[in-house]
């Protein structure tokens, strides 16, 4: 029996405003725990929320970028339930009117194919806190910093059809949000996490089985490792005679399965209703044209130009474009050096990104910048230094030792383009190796290798290796 | 709409209330008079009509993105049950 | 300084006080201490107030005389007056008139406490509450019921009834109030007082402790118009802090007070005239009515006819906002948490439980099944589905009427306990006052007259931010008529 798997992703970004989405506290990661918790936040009797204009330009944003119906008017609702890390005992979200509706998003998958994601809805709301379960003599204790902080809830259509669909779309979700600058992205810290509604149907059935809702996964490998687990029961399960029912899981990334939540699974039952203290967001037109102008070049499109405009091959301009920052990178770098497109691509994908992974370091705190490499690669292109002498000169570029010319001159690495120079140290390689040199002239061909290592080496790699190569071709003739 | 009480131990449990049993019943019957009051919306046909959940027709105002609160922690917490460590204590949270 | 005789004083309104601080004829000092002694001598009583804040008022006291001595006073800088205790104090206690906060010791402000602060005012103490503003006779607080000083087996109406009794029997010239379906309007008419909420978003509801945000609103109560224009001034304009603060000026409501009423318009709607109205207050209203046609008013009947339907849909709105606004009160972050609780339900059900009583218990209840799945439609919707209909009553009314008038509530002041145990005969005698909070209009009551000993309210309804209107309509009233100064004489 064929299995066809049915995912749909909820998706929630924190957005990377300075203040929370209904009070002036500060939303930055990692104070103290309740420092950054203001009236508001907790839920004091008396306070009012007062919305932040950054959390909807970012959702207007977003909604922009994946094509969506950016909502002229919206509409706060309380959804109320009861939890140590929810101070107002509900947490204002949207419901029936979202801030932006029926977008998608366009995900790549393996060998060259594509996909279009319909993404069902946007809306903004406020995140909780978190209760940490140190032991405090049995208790739970309750950090509110993080609540209130402004989340944007994305849910897809059930349009994945695997774990693998499920990463590829939610990096790809990943990469739009931080192009757009309305997320940080970083998952460590819970600034993009997901929860992932996942049901399996017999091959052909065009009725959806039921679903389970993994919650809370912070990382790409659990998304991946969770849902794949997750198909494999729910198939067991029905295989074996049983049922799936709908509730929500946990994955236990230790265990590397996913486990029911019963405590939290009591019939929910939100009774949302319009927030009263809180107005209809009203979203003029002119204001989603200004935020529509202010958008910057989205990733599929990016990497179309880098295609067009620089050559490249669809692998490489997919790579350069990974996030903005790079994709500015490599184009700084071009312009820095006035062409050679190909070039500068594969030493940003090259040298520069295996560097960056050896430091952990981001492309925007690489010591060597976008001039300093086009420098480099301009004692490339005119001749005075090969590219395996440039990778030791980037090297000291990188260690701060100093700009490229400097470095070159400092080190004696110019590149030996005088013929009579390359000449004599060619002579001096044959007439050290008189043996090999009649082995060659006997017809073992092979050994030219070896003479353009010896006289590669003699010259301290600095001679121009294809006019060495030419010589000692003439000379070992006779 | 008359409730009994099983449905107002439902309610009570939503609403994260205690009800004592021998307080069920006089709260099953003013709970139902309650629900009575109020069916007399019944009485008028409100088909086309859009609800109106706001006194006034206006928009909601925006705020600029800037922190304007500082710490108060201890402030706050002075009024709290009980605190360790900044942190407020409940009973054990199970996941 | 020469001295006054204390019965003057007492009786004298703020607008008369506020001459004579400016003349020097008395300090803030005297006058605060005079009232915090009548609070000492008659609040056992009549329990209207919850706290008494005699150092603070005695330190604002001193301060609002250095002001004066420094040219640097308003109309208000020295006057006494009482905040119902819904509104957050700053390191003073704030109950709410519930065991939940009985311990709660806010840590800021109100706006509305900012500005009567701002303004000079002296706070004398917390007034007494129905519980979280649930109530129309003030016997739903935790710390007991208060009574009525014109006849203390009366009930002085709620939800501010400690605010109306302490103003009533001259324990404070002015208090606030706050109305979400009659709590400032009731109480005064009652009490014999002036009390007016204002237009909804008038004044700021930060730090006001939310009962149904979409109904509440505070405002002043006080013995004349003039009075509740003083206070309201100084109560009213934008908090950016609140969403549904209107952003508009606060007109000068002292300046438009002596308009004269001729050709005013004064709509009676039949349906506050019909069955249910107390045959000998319905005398009482009409002989109002009857003085501001020599007033120059026009009286015409209008209709309401969507007007049975405010006691109903009020109470599916109010409870189902109710129920998520205090699901705040959890026993972990500040109020009552109960004592060793077992897990987290048991902390929950049982802070609340034992934090809340009877009728905030059943208005949670009530709210909490209108919003529950299933239902949301037939009650939530359809009640404000309703909430349109009478506010287009009200709108259509408008366009023919400046004003509209009738009695603020059915009857008098009922006796203590004669409907404690009947919720829904409670809740009717918020009957015409209902329909003003669910519309966003601004309401005043004034006092009229009597039946027997108990006093009778007028009802004044204007349109959207007309209070400077209803204020002239009641101030021209109280210049030809002395209801307003009638004290009850255990109190004189």
């Amino acid at each position: 029996m064929e299995w066809e798997t049915v995912i749909g992703l909820e998706i929630h970004a924190q957005l990377a405003t300075k203040s929370k989405i209904f009070s002036g506290a500060s939303t930055a990661y990692g104070a103290d725990p309740n420092t950054q918790a203001c009236a508001i936040d907790l839920g004091m009797p008396g306070v009012l929320p007062v919305l932040n204009q950054d959390a909807v330009r970012m959702a207007a944003m977003f909604g922009l970028a994946i094509g969506a119906e950016v909502a002229q008017r919206s509409v706060f609702a309380r959804k109320n339930y009861f939890y140590p890390d929810l101070p107002k005992g509900y947490q204002i979200s949207q419901y029936e009117l979202p801030v932006a509706q029926k977008g998608q998003l366009h995900i790549d998958l393996e060998q060259g194919a594509s996909k279009l994601i319909g993404i069902t809805r946007a809306h903004l709301e406020e995140d909780a806190g978190k209760s940490l379960h140190e032991d405090f003599q049995g208790l739970s204790g309750i950090d509110l910093n993080r609540a209130g902080t402004p989340l944007l809830e994305i849910v897809s259509e059930p349009d994945l059809r695997s774990a693998k669909e499920a990463v590829a779309y939610m990096k790809k979700l990943h990469q739009m949000v931080v192009y757009l600058g309305i997320c940080d992205g970083n998952m460590q810290e819970g600034s993009f996490r997901c929860d992932a509604n996942v049901s399996v149907r017999r091959q052909g059935d065009p009725k959806l089985g039921t679903r389970a809702e993994i919650k809370n996964l912070n990382s790409f490998r659990f998304v991946e490792r969770a849902i794949e687990f997750e198909i494999e029961r729910q198939i067991d399960l029905i295989e074996a005679g049983g049922k799936v029912v709908q509730e929500t899981r946990l994955y236990d990334p230790d265990k590397g399965e996913t486990r029911s939540m019963r405590g939290k699974e009591e019939a929910n039952d939100y009774r949302y209703f319009p927030d009263p203290d809180l107005l209809p967001l009203v979203i003029d037109q002119d204001v989603i044209a200004a935020i529509r102008a202010s958008l910057p070049e989205l990733p599929d499109a990016k990497k179309q130009r880098f295609i067009t405009q620089y050559g490249l091959s669809g692998y490489d301009a997919g790579v350069l474009t990974t996030s903005r920052a790079l994709g500015d990178y490599y184009e700084a770098t071009v312009a820095a050096l006035s062409g050679e497109p190909k070039l500068c691509a594969n030493w940003v994908m090259g040298d520069l990104s295996a560097f960056l992974n050896k430091d952990n370091r981001e492309i925007t705190d690489s010591p060597v910048n976008p001039a300093q490499l086009a420098g480099l690669l301009r004692r490339i292109q005119d001749g005075t230094i090969s590219g395996k002498i440039a990778k030791d000169v980037f090297e000291a570029l990188w260690a701060g030792e100093g700009e490229t010319d400097a470095i070159i001159e400092k080190r004696g690495l110019r590149q030996i383009t005088d013929a009579s120079a390359i000449e004599s140290v060619i002579e001096a390689v044959i007439a050290a190796n008189p043996e090999q040199l009649a082995q060659y002239r006997a017809g073992k061909d092979k050994l030219f290798g070896f003479f353009v290592g010896q006289a590669m080496k003699a010259s301290k790699g600095k001679a121009n290796p294809q006019q060495l190569n030419e010589l000692l071709e003439k000379k070992l003739k006779g | 709409m008359s409730l009994g009480p099983a449905e107002v131990g439902k309610i009570a449990h939503l609403a994260r209330l205690a009800i004592r049993d021998q307080d069920v019943p006089a709260y099953a019957h003013n709970l139902s008079a309650i629900l009575e009051l109020v069916a007399r919306m019944d009485a008028v046909d409100t088909a086309g009509v859009i609800p109106m959940a706001h006194p006034l027709d206006m928009a909601q105002r925006l705020r600029v993105d800037e922190v304007s609160e500082a710490n108060q922690r201890e402030r706050f917490q002075a009024i709290a049950p009980r605190v360790e460590a900044g942190l407020y204590l409940v009973p054990k949270v199970i996941e | 300084m020469k001295p006054l005789s204390e019965t003057a004083m007492h009786q004298k309104t703020i607008a008369q006080l506020s001459a004579g601080l400016t003349a020097g004829e008395f300090s803030s000092e005297e006058l605060t201490r005079l009232f915090l002694e009548r609070i000492e001598q008659y609040n056992p009583s009549l329990n209207a107030f919850i706290t008494v804040t005699d150092d603070i008022a005695l330190e604002q006291a001193r301060a609002a005389d250095r002001r004066r001595q420094q040219d640097q006073a308003g109309p208000l800088t020295g006057v006494p007056i009482a905040q119902k205790d819904i509104f957050c104090t700053d390191g003073v206690r704030t109950s709410c008139g519930s065991r939940m906060l009985d311990r709660f010791i806010a840590p800021y402000n109100a706006t509305v406490v900012e500005k009567l602060n701002a303004a000079g005012t002296v706070m004398l103490g917390k007034t007494n509450m129905d519980e979280f503003a649930m109530g129309s006779s003030n016997e739903n607080s935790f710390y007991g019921p208060v009574r009525n000083p014109w006849d203390l087996d009366a009930v002085p109406g709620g939800s501010s009834g400690g605010s109306a009794a302490a103003v009533a029997a001259r324990l404070t010239p002015g208090a606030t109030g706050t109305d979400t379906g009659g709590s400032i309007r009731q109480p005064a008419a009652l009490c014999g007082l002036t009390g007016i909420k204002p237009t909804y978003g008038r004044v700021s509801r930060w730090g006001m402790i939310a009962y149904a945000s979409s109904l509440d609103q505070g405002g002043p109560m006080a013995r004349t118009a003039e009075d509740c224009a003083l206070l309201l001034g100084a109560m009213a304009g934008f908090d950016p802090r609140d969403s549904t603060s209107v952003d508009q000026p606060v007109p000068d409501y002292l300046a438009r007070l002596d308009q004269a009423l001729d050709g005013l318009k004064i709509g009676l709607p039949k349906e506050y005239f019909g069955e249910g109205l107390d045959g000998e207050v319905a005398r009482v209203v009409d002989a109002a009515i009857a003085e501001y046609r020599k007033l120059g008013a026009n009286v015409i009947e209008i209709s309401l006819p969507n007007s049975q339907l405010a006691i109903p849909a009020y109470y599916v709105i109010a409870p189902a906002e109710c129920s998520s606004n205090l699901a705040r009160f959890d026993g972990v972050r500040y109020g009552h948490r109960c004592d060793n609780p077992k897990d987290l339900l048991d902390l929950y059900t049982r802070s609340r439980a034992e934090g809340f009583g009877p009728e905030v218990t059943r208005r949670i209840l009530v709210g909490a099944f209108a919003l529950s799945a299933g239902y949301y439609d037939a009650y939530y919707l359809k009640a404000q589905q309703i909430r349109r209909l009478i506010s287009d009553d009200f709108r259509r009314a408008f366009e023919q009427v400046d004003v509209i008038a009738g009695p603020t509530s059915p009857t008098v002041a009922f006796n203590l306990g004669e409907k404690v145990d009947d919720p829904i005969t409670m809740y009717l005698s918020d009957i015409y006052t209902i329909a003003v909070n669910l519309a966003g209009l601004p309401g005043l009551s004034l006092p009229v007259g009597f039946v027997g000993q108990r006093p009778v309210g007028l009802q004044l309804i204007g349109n959207y931010f007309a209070e400077d209107r209803l204020l002239n309509v009641a101030h021209r009233y109280q210049q030809v008529t002395d209801w307003h100064a009638r004290a009850p004489a255990a109190f004189a």
